[in-house]
């Protein structure tokens, strides 16, 4: 849409249509108007259509009431951010239409609920503002209750109008969001929706249809970072889990706890996050990999726990879904800065893996890959996802599942004999046997968080100490050595590379489309595996001027954000710096390329002696 | 699609007796496992010390019940008492601090076929294990949780222990302990476990009758069985010491082990107070109950693979 100017004058039958290869709508309301169901509503459309979309949410952490936002990015291109400004502004009330005014780009369009919007004068001249009174249409529509419930549907019905949605395909989904409700719901909901489609907005100048989307083959499935973690936790063979309720984390509990029964697994809310993580841990001792996850503050409960699964070389999938920290700190915004406490928390030489998924549908390979590394390397594995990616929606391709779904039953064969820390071991790797395997030499293995000997037994020995410490590191040397070399998006060499972690992918990718439209040579690569990090890395750094690491969490001490300051340390480069936001808002391309235009400008600190004074 | 870096593979078994399958044991051939056999480190307790006379009525127990060498599990927390697992030739874990019960539900809820013997001390189960006993009691997860009850931290030499009688000098109350001890028997009838008995480690053939009968029971089973500190609380349990002048006294046959009223009665007698089953009841377990919601729910799935499981869960996010 960027390239529509302001319309024409309106004439007969309609306002005309253009074609537009994407949009963004920002939709503003409080909590409870059902905003995240509109947002969704239009996410499964554009899946369904073949179309790519992304989302993007705040939800106050309020127990109930305050505003609320969904963004969704609808193209027939590839869409990697929720977008930096919004071509259409839903909003429901004067303090939407304040708080978000800004957002919407010179031109866009202001939908608002003249029931309760009041346009500014100023702003008219700015934005094209169509006023439709969605609460008392909608109270109309539904034959008169007095409540505005449903004037999201109703908005809904405007919002297909304009943009000449499949009305059809709308209508399907409303029916089956709804379906196994009371049949009035159903009612009540496409009655509101069709009244919204059907209402003659007065001052629409122009409508639009996107350009129809281009993919094929499997056919795409629209879903949450959270579900789709879910899911890729099932599909790797996961079979029993344990958790404690905390925001965001919950969704995927709840998920596992609904799901896991149909595929013979089960899922335990416990007391406590320690009961969570020993459960799961008592599990994977049973024989077969569990998950546990949380959320900030859980994390840190977490951590001892985490310090025997190290040393018992426990094979274990912990979910981090961070927020903003530290403490309760922010429970409902993103934030990156889990990194440390993910590779290092806890006391004592306490090594384990660490990876981060990039997208919605990174979430659900990423699940299944942390799976197998657990399994292979008989090592805990913390999967960092965030806010960010958890809650928003996207398209994917539907995985094929016959091909992805894995077995992972423990193998009870009986064997002659076995000990689990053997230090002569081929690949120099700890295999556990599962409780109820019989060893015919009758000497049975334990499992401690004391140092110990092969078979598992408590050992003082300063040198066993040392034999054991090396063993449980070479595994992870191993692991970085395995690993792929990350890829670079752009060219390998150039001024700038940008480096990211986690949800930064898609906005990292797009700064590098527009940096190089723009005639820069700024590059970007994408590091999944974060501890250890793989070995490939280093020679990508190799080729610019520049290494920006654009995190969101804050520059620490030194002037260098969290996987920043690990980079230096691993690769001992000045070039390195950071590029860091602690906002609780995913990064938009335009702050991101600002900053690292200004960052050049800055000579760097060979020592790191001086702080980044731009930052 | 993504491409996985670290693939599914089969884990192959390492080290010197790598993949190398045993012969198979027909039921016929097993024995009995003797002491020999169950016996592993030696134990690393003080000369003297109760809980020798635990481990000797486990290893008993375990030959007497016959139970299969591989079946054994074994798990603990934190403490002298919490050494346990290695003594025992079997599958075993010696967990983190007070969250044996955690780890050994994991185990007992995911492996129908395992009873879990859980052993540790009075600071694991009711200092900072309180959280994990009061819920895995009110669970009522299948496995047995013997508590070697000293009054005192032994590990750690002589610091107060949650069931420190008032008065007791100890290195942390060098004027006598203030705090209200726990009663072991209340907290854990009050908890709903299904099970609770009591006994002592001068008593062994009343241990292992209670042992036999925590692992008959079907549910969360516990066992507060007094085990005196030689070293730091010496003398502690006379009371309880017929050879020392003290009164053993069973629980009366005409005891009611259902009624929950009676149990705290018996519960609340003064030190040495009664020995044997306080209570036990027939409540379904978790173990049970997730089995059931599993069987519903594997029922309506019918004989679909697991991936088209998920695949009809994915058409409906199409």
């Amino acid at each position: 849409m960027s390239d529509l100017g302001l319309a024409t004058a309106p004439s007969d039958p309609g306002p005309p249509v253009s074609g537009i290869p994407e949009a963004v709508i920002r939709i503003a309301g409080n909590s409870q108007d059902g905003i995240q169901a509109i947002g969704g509503f239009l996410a499964r459309l554009a899946g369904r259509s073949e179309q790519e979309v992304m989302t993007f949410m705040t939800i106050p952490s309020t127990i109930s009431g305050g505003p609320s936002l969904f963004q969704v990015r609808i193209g027939s291109g590839e869409v990697l951010s929720a977008g930096d400004e919004s071509d259409v502004l839903l909003c429901f009330y004067q303090h939407s239409y304040e708080g978000n005014a800004a957002a919407l780009k010179e031109g866009g369009i202001v939908l608002y609920d003249s029931d309760h919007v009041h346009p500014k004068p100023e702003w008219e001249m700015r934005y094209r503002h169509v006023g439709v009174p969605i609460s008392s249409l909608t109270v109309e529509a539904i034959g008169g209750t007095g409540r505005d419930r449903g004037k999201n549907l109703y908005a809904l019905g405007l919002i297909a109008k304009m943009f000449h949605l499949d009305v059809k395909k709308l209508t399907r989904l409303i029916e089956e969001r709804f379906a196994g409700k009371d049949g009035s719901v159903v009612t009540n909901a496409l009655a509101c929706f069709t009244s919204g489609y059907g209402h003659e907005v007065q001052n629409l100048l122009e409508s639009f249809a996107f350009f129809p989307g281009e993919k094929g083959g499997r056919g795409q499935v629209v879903m949450s970072g959270n579900e789709a973690l879910a899911y890729g936790i099932i599909a790797a063979g996961v079979r029993f889990g344990a958790g404690y309720p905390i925001t965001p984390w919950s969704d995927i509990m709840e998920l596992l706890r609904r799901e896991l029964p149909k595929y013979g697994g089960t899922f335990v809310q416990t007391e406590d996050e320690i009961a969570a993580v020993s459960m799961a841990i008592g599990a994977s001792y049973a024989g077969r990999v569990a998950v546990t996850g949380s959320s900030g503050p859980g994390i840190s409960l977490k951590t001892e726990a985490l310090g025997w699964a190290s040393m018992a070389e426990m094979p274990l999938l912990i979910i981090d879904v961070q927020r903003g920290g530290p403490s309760t700190g922010l429970p409902t915004n993103v934030e990156q800065s889990d990194l440390n406490v993910a590779c290092f928390g806890g006391h004592g030489d306490s090594p384990r893996v660490v990876l981060a998924p990039a997208s919605v549908e990174d979430c659900f390979y990423t699940a299944i890959e942390a799976v197998n590394i657990a399994r292979k390397f008989s090592t805990p594995v913390i999967l960092l996802t965030d806010q960010g990616i958890a809650t928003r929606i996207e398209a994917f391709e539907a995985p094929d599942l016959a091909k992805v779904c894995q077995d992972i039953a423990p193998d009870f064969t009986a064997v002659t004999e076995h000990k689990p820390y053997d230090l002569a071991a081929v690949d120099g790797i700890t295999r556990h046997l599962a409780p109820g395997t019989r060893v015919a030499n009758g000497k049975y293995p334990v499992v401690t968080g004391l140092e110990h000997d092969e078979l598992g037994h408590p050992s003082g020995s300063p040198t066993m100490h040392v034999v054991m410490t090396a063993k449980r590191r070479a595994k992870y040397r191993k692991l970085a050595s395995e690993l792929p070399t990350p890829v670079i998006y752009g060219p390998p060499e150039g001024e700038i590379l940008l480096v990211g972690w986690g949800s930064v992918l898609g906005p990292l990718r797009e700064a590098v489309k527009q940096a190089r439209a723009a005639g820069d040579a700024v590059s970007a690569v994408h590091v999944k595996h974060l501890h250890p990090l793989p070995d490939g890395l280093g020679e990508v750094l190799g080729g610019f001027l520049h290494i920006f690491v654009v995190e969101l969490n804050d520059e620490g001490f030194y002037g260098y954000g969290q996987l920043a300051a690990i980079l230096r340390a691993r690769f001992c480069d000045p070039r390195i710096r950071g590029i860091n936001k602690t906002d609780g808002l995913t990064w938009k391309v335009r702050e991101i390329l600002d900053r690292a235009r200004a960052l050049t400008l800055v000579p760097t600190a060979g020592n790191g002696a001086s702080l980044n004074p731009l930052s | 699609m993504n491409t996985l870096a670290i693939p599914h593979e089969r884990l192959s078994r390492t080290g010197a007796g790598a993949g190398i399958a045993a012969p198979d044991l027909p039921e016929g051939e097993r024995k009995p496992l003797t002491k020999k056999e169950t016996a592993a480190d030696h134990p690393t307790w003080c000369p003297g010390c109760g809980d020798f006379s635990v481990l000797a009525f486990y290893y008993r127990l375990i030959e007497k019940r016959r139970i299969p060498h591989e079946k054994i599990t074994t798990v603990a927390g934190i403490g002298c008492s919490s050494r346990f697992p290695y003594f025992v030739q079997a599958h075993g874990a010696h967990y983190i601090h007070g969250r044996a019960l955690s780890f050994a539900s994991g185990i007992s809820l995911s492996r129908p076929d395992l009873h879990v013997f859980v052993f540790g001390g009075d600071g694991d189960a009711f200092s900072i294990g309180g959280n994990h006993f009061t819920h895995t009691a009110r669970r009522n997860i299948k496995l047995t949780y013997v508590v070697m009850d000293n009054w005192i931290y032994g590990l750690t030499k002589a610091q107060t222990s949650p069931t420190t009688p008032i008065g007791h000098k100890s290195k942390t109350d060098v004027w006598g302990s203030g705090d209200r001890p726990v009663n072991p028997m209340k907290q854990a009838i009050s908890a709903g476990a299904t099970f609770v008995a009591r006994t002592a480690a001068t008593n062994p053939n009343h241990i292992l009758a209670m042992m036999e009968a925590a692992m008959d029971h079907d549910g969360f089973s516990f066992i507060e069985c007094l085990s005196e500190c030689i070293e730091f609380y010496p003398g502690s349990f006379d009371a309880s010491i017929p050879r020392k002048g003290g009164v053993f006294k069973t629980v009366p046959p005409e005891h009611d082990v259902t009624d929950e009223f009676a149990a705290y009665k018996l519960a609340d007698e003064p030190f040495p107070g009664s020995f044997g089953i306080f209570y036990q009841q027939k409540v379904p377990t978790k173990n049970a109950n997730e089995a059931k919601i599993i069987a519903d729910h594997r029922a309506k799935v019918g004989d679909l693979a697991d991936w088209q499981i998920l695949q009809k869960s994915f058409d409906r996010m199409k």
